[in-house]
């Protein structure tokens, strides 16, 4: 469904240039849920905005669902694949009620009986019809996540990318919407690539994942060898010791990695 | 410093209460919270809105107007934290208790270099002389293990990463030499591998100098791993206190249901366990009615 060969993005020319990714390489299957990995800077929500089209001056190589994409994506590419944010703070406009977050994109797309995908929208997500004549203000975080989705999933994608989706929510609010991700994703078919610096969220949600480190990626694998514990790169490993809670001595042998 | 572990709680806390009168009525976000520190990490965990960063404000009298804090008992060493007048307060914040937040970016002055504000903290303490600060200020960013104390010692906030911003504002709370800490969610902005170290140095000064550690956090496993004790708020009330290592066992559906919403690496993926709040667990901190 993606492939992604030899991406680079530089930021900046000259001496400021930074090499926010180089060289990353992966693919994803039709249906599977692949993650990214990594602490801020990383460089792993550079791939995603690159991937979707958010970013234009990158190098390498970039297919979805056959396709080699170009720098611009054509409107069908955006009906193919959608994004979902970080904080649902800020990715619903303040004064746009959420019938009007959910009406544009099936103007954009000319997709009409916008009230018949509003509704079926709102109900995958779980949430109440009611729900559409709300300001973000009059919603819960998970709420406003929900609705994010909602307005992501009513192109019927066929991939979604989503960009540290819970993150700002609350524990007990962070497992409601991972179900729902799952849920939606085993209903509709979807691919996923997730992005997190939580290795616990990738691990539930993924089967295979990426593992980055200051733009590159530091080893690739299935799930089931980051679950058992045995990652090959001393790299993920010490994420890996982490990410499993404080342990006094393991924070005398952590090390510098470029 | 030699300091004993069993000469008595540092601070005792009974009753306490927070509320804000707004236009809908007066909203309680701290409802009846007793606890006691000695010399030790003790953790509060719980969601947003559980009212467990208001009780850290409150013990230092910081809480905001319209907010009125109430208590049965609110006492610190010898003093009594209610009944003190804001002088003898200001003298108690920063020397004696002292207070870390979340967010280095926003705790610390933009336009100020970090060496001048960690003299600042130390001179307004203790009256000491330039170079004497000065070299004090040095010796704690060593003690935070900044790798070229000279060079941050001159260096703007925004010229630093996150994690050195932090380990700044926990060597500019730790210069006065305080006996209680309270670090609300010190390092939730940080890189996890950045985290631990950031934790590390916080516990080892707890260890050598003997402080007290209130540790605020949303974070379950964090604070099982890394506290002495954990009390578990609800809704502005303790819902279950318990021994850190205990918390796997915890008794109370609440606390229960957060750790079973947790995603681990180390189980397979599938349905996690919804948390079902129960109007019961806001009004019955024994969690009775829950079980």
């Amino acid at each position: 469904m993606i492939a992604v060969d030899d991406l680079s993005v530089t930021f900046g020319h000259g001496s400021d240039a930074v090499r926010a990714v180089q060289e990353v390489s992966f693919r994803v299957d039709e249906g599977d849920s692949f993650g990214l990995v990594g602490e801020s800077g990383s460089g792993k929500s550079t791939v995603l905005r690159a991937l979707c089209g958010l970013l234009s001056d990158w190098t390498g190589k970039i297919v979805v669902a056959g396709r080699v994409q170009g720098r611009r994506r054509a409107r069908a590419f955006h009906k193919l694949v959608q994004m979902v944010f970080q904080d649902p703070y800020g990715s619903l406009h303040p004064r746009h009620t959420v019938d009007r977050a959910l009406s544009e994109p099936v103007a954009i797309h000319r997709l009409g009986q916008p009230e018949r995908r509003i509704e079926a929208a709102l109900r995958d997500v779980g949430l109440d019809p009611s729900f559409r004549f709300r300001y973000p203000h009059q919603l819960s975080g998970g709420q406003r996540q929900r609705v994010a989705i909602a307005r992501a999933l009513i192109l019927e994608p066929r991939v979604l990318l989503l960009d540290e989706p819970t993150s700002a929510l609350d524990v007990s609010v962070q497992a409601e919407i991972l179900n729902l991700l799952n849920r939606l994703r085993a209903a509709h078919g979807l691919t996923f690539v997730l992005v997190s610096h939580n290795l616990a969220v990738v691990a539930h949600m993924c089967g295979r994942l990426a593992v980055m480190n200051r733009g590159r990626v530091v080893e690739a694998m299935p799930v089931e060898r980051l679950r058992a514990g045995e990652p090959e790169r001393p790299y993920t490993r010490q994420l890996l010791q982490a990410s499993l809670g404080y342990d006094r001595a393991a924070v005398d042998r952590f090390l510098e990695f470029d | 410093m030699t300091r004993t572990p069993d000469d008595g709680p540092l601070l005792s806390v009974a009753d306490l209460w927070v509320r804000f009168p707004t236009r809908k009525g007066v909203v309680e976000a701290v409802r009846g919270v007793g606890f006691e520190v000695g010399r030790e990490k003790l953790g509060i965990v719980g969601e947003s809105g559980s009212g467990k960063s208001m009780t850290g404000k409150a013990i230092l009298r910081l809480v905001p107007a319209p907010g009125e804090v109430r208590a049965r008992a609110l006492r610190f060493g010898g003093l009594d934290l209610l009944r003190i007048d804001e002088a003898a307060m200001r003298k108690v914040r920063g020397r004696r208790i002292s207070m870390v937040m979340q967010d280095p970016k926003y705790s610390l002055n933009p336009v100020m270099t970090v060496g001048r504000q960690i003299d600042e903290a130390y001179r307004v303490h203790t009256g000491a002389a330039a170079a004497a600060a000065r070299a004090r200020s040095l010796e704690m960013l060593r003690a935070v293990r900044i790798r070229d104390p000279e060079r941050v010692y001159r260096a703007y906030p925004h010229e630093l990463s996150g994690g050195m911003g932090q380990r700044i504002m926990i060597a500019m709370m730790l210069i006065p030499d305080p006996d209680l800490l309270i670090a609300d969610e010190p390092t939730s902005a940080l890189d996890v591998t950045v985290q631990m170290q950031v934790l590390a140095i916080i516990d080892d000064l707890v260890t050598t100098r003997g402080m007290g550690l209130i540790f605020i956090s949303h974070d379950l496993n964090l604070v099982a791993s890394f506290c002495d004790r954990v009390l578990i708020m609800y809704a502005g009330r303790v819902v279950e206190a318990c021994r850190a290592a205990e918390l796997p066992l915890a008794r109370h559906p609440y606390t229960r249901g957060l750790l079973g919403s947790l995603p681990r690496v180390d189980r397979p993926g599938g349905e996690l366990p919804v948390l079902r709040r129960d109007p019961a667990w806001a009004t019955d901190p024994a969690g009775a009615g829950g079980r």
